[in-house]
C-alpha cells in the first residue's frame, strides 16, 4: 500500500468519525440561530451559519453522515441484486442468461444520471426529509445493478467452466449447493470490488440529484444538498467557505477513487 | 460484416423500443400521473373537465397508448407534449440541435485533453510527468457534473466545456493504459533498438495501432457526455435534451419521456455499437 492510499485511509476514517460523532461535537442540523443568521465562521460556528441561522458546520457533518454512510448501503443492494442477476445468468445460461443480459442491455442504453432522474422524478417528490433520504439511496441500490452484473456475469460464466466445478458437477453435487457453496465464494474478489467501483459513483449520483432538486429533501442536509448553496455565485464570493461540502465531497471521493486505482475500462 | 451489422441494428432497435416501453410503464405508475392542473380551474364546468380527462383517457392504458404511439411513430407523429403545449417532433427539432452541438464540443474537446495528456505522460516518461495529468484527471472524477456546470456558469462560458471536462478524465486514463501498453510491445523495443525518433515511434508505431481502441473511446464517450449533459443543461439553463429530459420527467409528460428515452437510447446504442465495431475490426490483425 502506497503512502498515499494510507493517507486517504486516515481521511476517510477521520471523515468517517467526525461525521458519527456529529451529536457530540455540533449541535444539531435543524437548530436554528436567530440571533446569528448568515453568520461568519467564528469560535462558535466554525463554518459559520446559513441564511436560516443554521450552523454550517453542524449541516456538513450530519450531512457526511447521511452521504458517506447511505451511499455504502445501496452499493451493498446493487451488488446483491448483481450478484443474484448476474450471477444466477452466468451459472444457468439459456433463456434466462439471454433475458438477464437483454435488461443489462438496456438499462446500459441510457445514461445513468438520465435513468436515474427519471426514475426519481416519477417518485412521490413532496415526502418527508427522512422519506426521501431512503428513496433517493433505495432507487441507487436498486437502479445501479446493471454495470455490476454485467462483470459477476462474465465471472461467473468463466468460473462455471472451471475444471473444479466441473468435477463437482460430474460427483453429482446438487446445482444449488454448487452455486451457494462453490460459485458464489470464488466470486467474492468481483462483487467486493463492483462493491466499491459503486460507493463514490452513487455519492456523487446524489449529489447530482440532489443539485437537480430531486434527491434529499430539506431540512435534512446532504452533501448534494448543501451544494445548492452554491447557485448563488455572490454569497459564495463573499463567503467562501460554503465551499466547504464541495471540497469535502471531493476529498472523500478522491481518497476512494485512490484506494480503488480503477485500472477498468470507461464505464458506460 | 453484413451478418453482424444486421444483428446490432436488430438489438439495437429492440433495445430501444424496450427503453420507450420501460419509460411509458414508469409514467403511468407514477404518482401524480393523469392530473391536469387545468381541472383545478374552478370556471370549467363538468363537460370541460370532462373533456379535459378525455383527452387523457388515451394513456391510461400503457399497452394501447404503446401500440398507437409506435403506429403515429411509423408515420412521423410523435405525439403531443401536454406540458409544453407543443407537438413533441417540434420540441426535439429545436432543442436537439444545441444539445448535439454541445455534445460534439464537449467530446471532441474531452477526448482531445485526455488523449493529448495521455500522449504527453507515455512519451515523455520523465519521472513524475503523469502527476499533474494525473491530479487534474481525479479532481474532474470527484467532483459532480452539475457542480462544473456551475463552475463554468461563474466564469460566463458554455456548458459545453463542462461537458468536455467531465469527458477528459475517463478518456486520459483509459488513452494512458492503451498507450502504456502498447509501448511495451515487442514491435516498439525494436522500433526504438533500431534508432527511430521517439515522435517516429509514437505516432506510427504506438498510437496508429491502438487507433481502433482509441476510436472506440471517442463512441463510448458519448454516452458519458450525454449523461453529463442533463445537469448541466438544467444548471446552465441551456434549451437542449437534457432540460427537456429533466422537464418531461418532472412534469410527467408521457408522450414527451417516451420520445426522448428512445432518441437517448438510440443516440447511445448506435454509438456503442459503432464503437465495438471498431474493436471487432481490430481483432483479426493482432
Amino acid at each position: 500500500m502506497s503512502r498515499a492510499q494510507k493517507l486517504a485511509i486516515a481521511v476517510l476514517a477521520a471523515v468517517t468519525i467526525a461525521s458519527l460523532a456529529a451529536g457530540w461535537i455540533a449541535p444539531s442540523y435543524s437548530a436554528q440561530f436567530r440571533e446569528s443568521i448568515s453568520a461568519p465562521p467564528s469560535a462558535k460556528f466554525p463554518l459559520g451559519t446559513d441564511e436560516l441561522g443554521r450552523d454550517r458546520f453542524a449541516r456538513l457533518l450530519y450531512g457526511t453522515r447521511v452521504s458517506l454512510l447511505l451511499a455504502p448501503a445501496a452499493a451493498l443492494l446493487s451488488t446483491l441484486i448483481a450478484a443474484l442477476l448476474g450471477g444466477t445468468a452466468g451459472y444457468l445460461g439459456g433463456r434466462w442468461d439471454r433475458l438477464v443480459a437483454s435488461g443489462i442491455d438496456l438499462f446500459l442504453s441510457l445514461p445513468w444520471l438520465f435513468l436515474l432522474m427519471a426514475v426519481r422524478a416519477l417518485m412521490p417528490l413532496n415526502t418527508s426529509p427522512v422519506a426521501s433520504v431512503i428513496l433517493t439511496f433505495l432507487l441507487l441500490g436498486c437502479l445501479g445493478w446493471a454495470s455490476p452484473a454485467r462483470i459477476v456475469r462474465a465471472g461467473t460464466r468463466t468460473l462455471a467452466s472451471s475444471d473444479y466445478l466441473l468435477q463437482a458437477r460430474a460427483e453429482g453435487v446438487a446445482p444449488a449447493r454448487l452455486f451457494w457453496n462453490h460459485l458464489l465464494p470464488n466470486l467474492k474478489p468481483i462483487l467486493a470490488a463492483q462493491f466499491w467501483i459503486s460507493v463514490p459513483v452513487f455519492i456523487l449520483s446524489e449529489a447530482n440529484l440532489s443539485l437537480l432538486g430531486l434527491g434529499v429533501a430539506e431540512p435534512l442536509p446532504s452533501w448534494g444538498a448543501m451544494l445548492r448553496d452554491l447557485e448563488n455565485y455572490s454569497a459564495v464570493l463573499q463567503n467562501p467557505w460554503m465551499l466547504a461540502p464541495a471540497v469535502l465531497l471531493v476529498a472523500v471521493v478522491s481518497c476512494l477513487k485512490l484506494l480503488l486505482r480503477s485500472e477498468d475500462p470507461l464505464p458506460c | 460484416m453484413a451478418t453482424i451489422l444486421i444483428r446490432q441494428l436488430r438489438k439495437i432497435l429492440l433495445t430501444a423500443l424496450m427503453g420507450g416501453l420501460l419509460g411509458a410503464t414508469l409514467v403511468r405508475l407514477g404518482p401524480g400521473f393523469g392530473t391536469d392542473e387545468r381541472e383545478l380551474d374552478n370556471r370549467l364546468n363538468s363537460d370541460s373537465q370532462q373533456a379535459i380527462r378525455a383527452e387523457r383517457a388515451s394513456e391510461n392504458n400503457i399497452a394501447m397508448f404503446y401500440v398507437r404511439y409506435l403506429a403515429g411513430l411509423a408515420q412521423g407523429d410523435l405525439g403531443y407534449s401536454h406540458s409544453l403545449n407543443r407537438p413533441v417532433t417540434a420540441l426535439l427539432k429545436e432543442r436537439l440541435p444545441l444539445t448535439l452541438l454541445s455534445l460534439s464540443y464537449g467530446v471532441a474537446g474531452g477526448v482531445a485533453i485526455g488523449l493529448g495528456l495521455a500522449l504527453v505522460t507515455v512519451a515523455w516518461r520523465a519521472p513524475g510527468s503523469n502527476v499533474v495529468p494525473a491530479l487534474l484527471s481525479g479532481l474532474c472524477l470527484a467532483v459532480p457534473a452539475a457542480v462544473i456546470a456551475l463552475l463554468f456558469l461563474w466564469m460566463g462560458t458554455g456548458g459545453r466545456w463542462a461537458i468536455a471536462l467531465v469527458v477528459f478524465p475517463h478518456v486520459y486514463r483509459y488513452a494512458k493504459n492503451l498507450l502504456t501498453a502498447a509501448y511495451q510491445s515487442p514491435h516498439v523495443l525494436a522500433a526504438q533498438a533500431k534508432g527511430l525518433s521517439s515522435l517516429r515511434v509514437l505516432l506510427a508505431h504506438v498510437a496508429l495501432p491502438a487507433a481502433p481502441q482509441l476510436a472506440a473511446i471517442a463512441g463510448i464517450s458519448v454516452t458519458l457526455a450525454f449523461g453529463a449533459s442533463i445537469p448541466i443543461e438544467v444548471v446552465s439553463d441551456s434549451p437542449g435534451i437534457g432540460q427537456l429530459a429533466w422537464r418531461a420527467a418532472l412534469e410527467r409528460d408521457l408522450p414527451l419521456l417516451v420520445n426522448i428515452t428512445i432518441l437517448i437510447a438510440l443516440m447511445t446504442l448506435v454509438v456503442n455499437s459503432l464503437a465495438d465495431l471498431a474493436l471487432a475490426n481490430r481483432r483479426p490483425a493482432e
